[in-house]
């Protein structure tokens, strides 16, 4: 008797890989895996001891840095910081960036596991960096794993967002879980984990490898939700969130059965290859796939009507856990999105591309007016992200490499206001994230007139007022969406931005002239969260301000088909 | 009566919309978790399905990655009701409604 893979070993090859195109994934991965064994082992450091090893990672931080840009680009040092400063320089440089780091890390007063988290994410970051610059422009796409994952330019671009996340989330994280009385590693290592899945979501190249990591992604986001025991709120949301999670996957799943079924194939480029030699007219098993994958999709970044988790999930999370998801979370989700309906079934267009309107149509009316109700400032911004999301879709929908790139920087642009938006929300909230409603904003202008105007910023941004990101990435949605003829959708997305303009500048209005209900203490704003709201607000004005060099890096980040480049 | 692939890929579509309806209908989070096993094993039996129509493994193979998720997921879904639990005597999904609006 023959054992099945007797017969089928023949026939497997081992897949080709790189531990070039691999390494953002194992540095966040081996990063999560470090902090928590050596957190399991040493649960409590002596203090002082913690207070230097904490100092110590700042350096540590710049140094494996350095390596990684090294051993993934082809010279030790970045080719060009090397021909600008000669070795000497680079060398004194470096010296330099470790005594920054050194005193920026005593300065922040951040924790031992929040700078671990902050510097794997930037190391990371670093390697995104170095694969853009000495890979992927001058050689396309670059092989991680045979045709199941590789990135490309427009991976690139949003993992580059999904680590910068990481290292702002890390910040607002630190004080947060001190002042909540929940310190300790697990939120740290489940959101570098769950950012290595929206690394890998970005970049699949195959169907059952982006249902893989999308779950690694939204597992560790189940879990960080319910984290806050203490808080009925907390585990009443990840419950929710945990039950419509797995329902949208278990959709998704059952899409990409449909289309394996209809296309004999899970790998995209082979999918699109088939596609392009059979002629289909109407086959019912494909559409339904496809109409699965969507509902699945949709789930994920909260398009009407898959939204109804989103404000629940967003009220009752810890709130610098939203302000990871709705980052993270929708940065990865829209990439599959654009991979799989833009990309793979380009010449299926006519058959998703109503669809996908008709979500953004309802996403964007039902976000915009039902925000408008609400409350709560987190319940608020979830149903404002739902609208946002419409307008991503808006994109999607154009099919084009000028929506694609509206996509892109609308989703870095929104995932660094969010996480600006949430990280003021965690500092006013106060202990137990109790102060949420609307009307604690009231006046805020008069005790913190500095997270005032950052909140104003952030709201003006969403709002998508001139001279901040969200002008420029409401502009070049529109745009792409008018340049691909779908004029009515533009409409709906420009009444849609007028409707929510109001809610913004009501919020804006109410915390320069409304009166503080009560007078609390109040605390000033630890460093490290007040470092990671400045940085937001950096990218949000200088994304606003000066956009076109990172309109050009969004429009050089066009998705291509990976596995039919990888292989040849 | 020859049974056919067809039956396999009809049982598998009715299973997951008695997992989808379960899901809806009912409040016990525990059977809803059982619900989405069900759905989730239902995709299974297309994968197989479809692979053996197709004479093609990959969609025997996809099965093992579904397994290996569906367990991660009843272990997080089953340790939320445990950390629920602790807190409050009886979950079902109608007690919790702090959230709405």
């Amino acid at each position: 008797m023959h054992l099945v893979f007797a017969q089928v070993a023949p026939n497997v090859v081992a897949p080709r890989y790189s531990w070039a195109g691999l390494s953002p994934l194992i540095i966040l991965a081996t990063g999560a895996l470090l902090l928590i064994m050596f957190r399991s082992v040493i649960s409590r450091l002596p203090e002082k001891i913690e207070r230097y090893a904490t100092v110590a990672l700042g350096p540590l931080t710049v140094a494996v840095a350095w390596l990684v840009a090294g051993l993934v680009g082809d010279d030790f040092l970045f080719p060009s910081i090397r021909a600008n400063l000669g070795a000497f320089g680079a060398v004194a440089t470096g010296v330099l960036l470790l005594g920054v780091a050194a005193l920026l890390v005593r300065v922040l007063r951040v924790g031992f596991d929040a700078m671990f988290t902050a510097g794997t994410a930037l190391v990371a970051f670093v390697a995104i960096v170095v694969l853009w610059n000495d890979y992927w422009r001058p050689s396309g796409p670059v092989l991680a794993i045979g045709d199941q994952f590789s990135f490309d330019g427009f991976s690139l671009v949003m993992s580059a967002v999904i680590v910068l996340a990481v290292v702002l989330c890390a910040l607002l994280f630190d004080e947060y879980l001190r002042r909540e009385g929940i310190a300790g590693p697990e939120m740290f290592v489940l959101m570098m984990l769950s950012a290595a899945g929206g690394l890998v979501m970005a970049g699949a190249g195959d169907l059952i490898v982006l249902f893989l990591a999308l779950e690694t992604l939204s597992i560790a986001i189940y879990v960080m939700t319910a984290l806050h025991l203490s808080r009925n709120e907390s585990l009443e949301a990840g419950l929710k969130y945990f039950i419509l999670g797995a329902f949208s996957s278990a959709f998704l799943l059952y899409g990409i059965a449909l289309v394996y079924g209809a296309t004999g194939s899970m790998s995209l480029a082979e999918i699109s290859t088939y596609m392009s030699s059979v002629v289909f007219l109407e086959d019912a098993m494909l559409l339904a796939g496809l109409a699965m994958l969507l509902v699945g999709l949709g789930f994920k970044v909260a398009a009407v009507p898959f939204h109804g988790w989103t404000p629940d999930v967003y009220q009752g999370a810890p709130t610098p856990v939203v302000a990871f998801m709705a980052s993270v979370v929708k940065a990865a989700a829209f990439a599959a999105i654009v991979r799989v309906f833009v990309v793979t079934f380009a010449d299926y267009r006519a058959d998703w591309q109503p669809a996908i309107f008709g979500l953004a149509v309802l996403t964007l009316l039902v976000g915009s007016v039902l925000a408008i109700v609400q409350r709560d400032a987190k319940r608020m911004l979830a149903y404002s992200s739902i609208s946002h999301a419409g307008f991503i879709l808006v994109g999607v929908q154009a099919a084009t490499s000028r929506g694609t790139a509206a996509v892109v920087f609308y989703v870095a642009a929104y995932a660094f206001m969010v996480i600006g938006s949430f990280g003021v929300l965690t500092v006013v909230s106060g202990r137990g994230d109790r102060r949420t409603s609307l009307d604690d904003l009231n006046g805020l202008a008069t005790h913190r007139p500095a997270l005032a105007l950052a909140l104003t910023v952030f709201l003006l941004a969403q709002a998508g007022v001139p001279l901040t990101s969200g002008f420029v990435a409401k502009f070049a949605i529109i745009g792409a969406a008018v340049d691909a003829r779908s004029f009515w959708l533009a409409i709906v997305a420009m009444v849609a931005a007028v409707v929510s303009a109001f809610l913004y500048l009501r919020i804006v209005l109410s915390v320069y002239l409304g009166s503080a209900t009560d007078a609390e203490p109040v605390e000033p704003v630890h460093p490290a969260a007040g470092l990671a709201i400045g940085v937001a607000l950096a990218l949000t004005v200088v994304f606003g301000v000066f956009p076109s060099p990172i309109a050009d890096l969004t429009g050089d980040a066009v998705p291509q088909l990976l596995g039919a480049i990888t292989r040849s | 009566m020859e049974v056919t692939n067809d039956w396999y890929l009809l049982l598998s579509a009715v299973m997951f919309v008695i997992g989808a309806v379960g899901l809806m209908l009912r409040r016990n989070p525990l059977v809803m978790f059982m619900c989405v096993e069900l759905m989730l094993n239902a995709v299974n039996i297309s994968f197989v399905a479809l692979g053996t129509e197709l004479n093609d493994v990959s969609g025997q193979i996809a099965v093992f990655f579904v397994l290996v998720v569906a367990a991660v997921e009843v272990v997080v879904g089953l340790a939320l009701v445990v950390a629920i639990n602790r807190r409050r005597a009886a979950a079902t999904a109608d007690d919790m409604s702090v959230l709405r609006g």
